[in-house]
């Protein structure tokens, strides 16, 4: 395949299918010149200097921050900021919370999305596309809207300063059913679940045996956009969690919002916080691409 | 389970129906359970009873399958979605203070939000600083999707590079960012300085604040969006540009008459949802102003969302804080009522 930004639907297509087709030809026939791949390299820099800039204030001393001009590269100082910043704001404790709240987050997105997202794409039954416009119009609703009702019940489940009050909210996503739904349209061929259906195979076992094996590509670009997404939540963690008992976000908030003026160490902690999800993103950034333009393709 | 297998190998490509097969024969290892031959004539009565039974099972289950299937979403949403927004209303018209009863107080609440200066305040600062980062954000992504449609080498490193901002999280990128925005030995005043601009004072300045966090948030979203306006444009028929280059339309022309129109309903929708962030700003200003919900120290990026939490969570004012909501709410609605207006006004107007 060209490095085109294929809809997650063919990467899940045997290769096999595409072998006797004819090349799609290749878009944008106009080859880029040099004007463009200078723009593209400024762009691409401007993109990614903060970055940098986070790893060369993160391995600095404070003093060293402060001169003028800025230091350009990184110094020796790293191992020492990011002790440093662990021991600030209960930090180590946060990375635990935050793979605990985005895992489940997101293993219980990607079931109940799957499922919802087979019986939108694939089955017929009465008021499904009311359900489904719906779920879409949700989409569009901000979550801020409801959140100080949220938080009353929240107080009185007695969930407030827990886990459970930011994984509850999150357990599904309209985004997910959504994603799933077009991916599960494609992917999978009808008469393969006709066939199921005549050999007297139940939604279920169909389900399992057949839907699930053809919706792994899927499952995992939502895995992973649903991980991020999670990881980076913002807003309700920061009302419904307290410094005790942070998310990395709002440890990060802490730290910014506290009383540690030595900027190397904050900006040790943005790198600590940051380094999962950058990891997930430099191994799989295609997906990523891919998932977010096949989201955006309005069916 | 070879049953299945041999189903799919009817109706299906033989490689889709051997990974098929390979994962049921893995699965759980019983056969379909209403796998009967057809009856013999001289079937037993209460064979065919329990038939008929099995029939109906398998029937009520493949009727009740979809609803069971979705449930699990719409459960969810109704408990932490839907209830939320609706009893937002409700809440909005009572005092009600964090760990204390709720009381009536009628339109109270409201009464005090349309008299206080400081929320007209944050309606203006969220629709300034909303303006500010949208606009450039769009066009910007607009420019730079052009550019990534171009056929090129190292065309997926361009394309990652220009969503790793999105992968970041507020809170870092604004932490970053507040320190390139220092003062003393920020790097924007730095670059600056070659030519020859004074320091300036980014968080302190009315302006600068809310340029800085609008270039944040552009910084975050510009790469988002023109991944978005590049699928769209991908989703252009060659063929319009080929009838175009032969009537003789120039590049410009070309992008005017064939990209533009072909990506109108894209960019209907990358308005709509850049407008809707626009009235959540709240993580960059919050840790902009090192974590405080004052907005600045005369309130100059306090945007319409740091009001309620400041309300809410700072005040304890949580029956405040709804109706600041819902007044988000309605504004929201209209925006993008508004918003939709426009562009199918445009496009009348264009016929």
């Amino acid at each position: 395949m060209t490095t085109m930004p294929v809809p997650p639907a063919s990467s899940g297509a045997p290769p096999m299918l595409t072998v006797g087709k004819p090349r799609r030809r290749r878009r944008g026939t106009h080859q880029a010149g040099p004007i463009t791949y200078l723009l593209l390299v400024i762009t691409a820099a401007i993109f990614i200097l903060p970055f940098y800039y986070m790893l060369v204030g993160a391995s600095r001393t404070m003093s060293e921050i402060a001169q003028v001009p800025p230091p350009l590269t990184p110094g020796g100082n790293l191992w020492h900021n990011i002790q440093a910043a662990l021991e600030q704001q209960n930090i180590g404790k946060a990375l635990i919370n935050s793979v605990v709240v985005s895992g489940c987050v997101t293993v219980s997105t990607v079931l109940f999305c799957t499922l919802a997202g087979f019986a939108f794409a694939k089955m017929r039954f009465r008021g499904s596309a009311v359900l489904f416009a719906i779920a879409v119009a949700t989409m569009m609703i901000p979550p801020t809207l409801g959140v100080v009702p949220l938080y009353k019940i929240m107080a009185t489940l007695h969930l407030t300063a827990k886990l459970g009050s930011v994984i509850l909210p999150s357990l599904v996503s309209a985004f997910g059913v959504f994603f799933m739904r077009q991916f599960l349209l494609q992917a999978v061929p009808d008469e393969l679940l006709e066939a199921a259906r005549v050999d007297g195979a139940t939604s279920t076992r169909t389900f399992i045996s057949i839907v699930l094996p053809i919706a792994r590509p899927g499952m995992a670009v939502l895995a992973m956009l649903t991980f991020m997404a999670s990881w980076n939540d913002f807003f309700w963690p920061i009302i419904a969690l307290n410094s005790t008992n942070p998310t990395v976000q709002v440890a990060l908030n802490n730290l910014g919002g506290g009383y540690v003026p030595d900027q190397s160490i904050i900006l040790a902690g943005t790198l600590i916080g940051t380094l999962p999800v950058f990891l997930v993103f430099v191994l799989l950034g295609r997906q990523v691409v891919s998932g977010i333009i096949a989201g955006a393709v309005k069916g | 389970m070879s049953d299945v297998s041999s189903a799919a190998a009817a109706g299906a490509s033989p490689d889709t129906a051997s990974s098929t097969a390979s994962t049921a024969s893995g699965g759980s290892g019983e056969g379909p359970s209403s796998q009967d031959a057809p009856p013999p004539a001289s079937v037993r009565v209460g064979e065919r009873r329990r038939r008929t039974w099995r029939q109906r099972a398998f029937r009520f289950e493949a009727k009740a399958a979809p609803y069971a299937y979705v449930s699990p979403f719409f459960l969810i949403f109704a408990a932490f979605g839907l209830f939320p927004l609706v009893n937002t209303v409700w809440i909005s018209l009572h005092e009600y203070k964090l760990g204390s009863e709720m009381t009536w107080i009628g339109l109270d609440n409201f009464r005090w939000l349309f008299s206080n200066p400081l929320f007209y305040n944050a309606l203006w600062k969220t629709f300034t600083i909303g303006v500010l980062s949208t606009v450039p954000q769009l066009l910007l992504a607009l420019a730079l999707a052009h550019l990534l449609n171009y056929s090129m080498r190292v065309r997926t490193f361009f394309r990652v590079s220009m969503i790793t901002p999105y992968a970041t999280s507020v809170a870092a990128a604004t932490l970053v960012f507040s320190e390139l925005f220092a003062r003393d030995a920020g790097f924007a005043n730095w670059i600056l300085s070659w030519f020859g601009v004074g320091p300036v004072d980014w968080r302190n300045g009315n302006w600068t604040a809310q340029v800085a966090i609008a270039i944040i948030v552009t910084w975050r979203w510009t790469g988002y969006n023109a991944l978005i306006y590049l699928a769209g444009m991908q989703s252009i028929s060659q063929d319009l540009y080929e009838a175009a280059a032969i009537d003789g339309a120039s590049r410009w022309q070309q992008f005017r008459h064939v990209t533009l129109p072909g990506l109108r309903p894209t960019i209907l929708f990358t308005i709509v949802v850049s407008t809707i962030g626009a009235t959540q700003l709240f993580g960059e200003p919050l840790l902009f102003g090192n974590g405080s919900a004052d907005g600045g120290a005369v309130h100059q990026y306090q945007t319409i969302g740091l009001f309620m939490y400041q309300q809410g969570w700072q005040y304890l004012q949580l029956g405040k804080a709804a109706a600041v909501a819902w007044v988000t709410f309605l504004i929201i609605v209209v925006l993008v009522l508004f918003n939709t207006a426009i562009v199918r006004w445009r496009t009348r107007s264009e016929r």
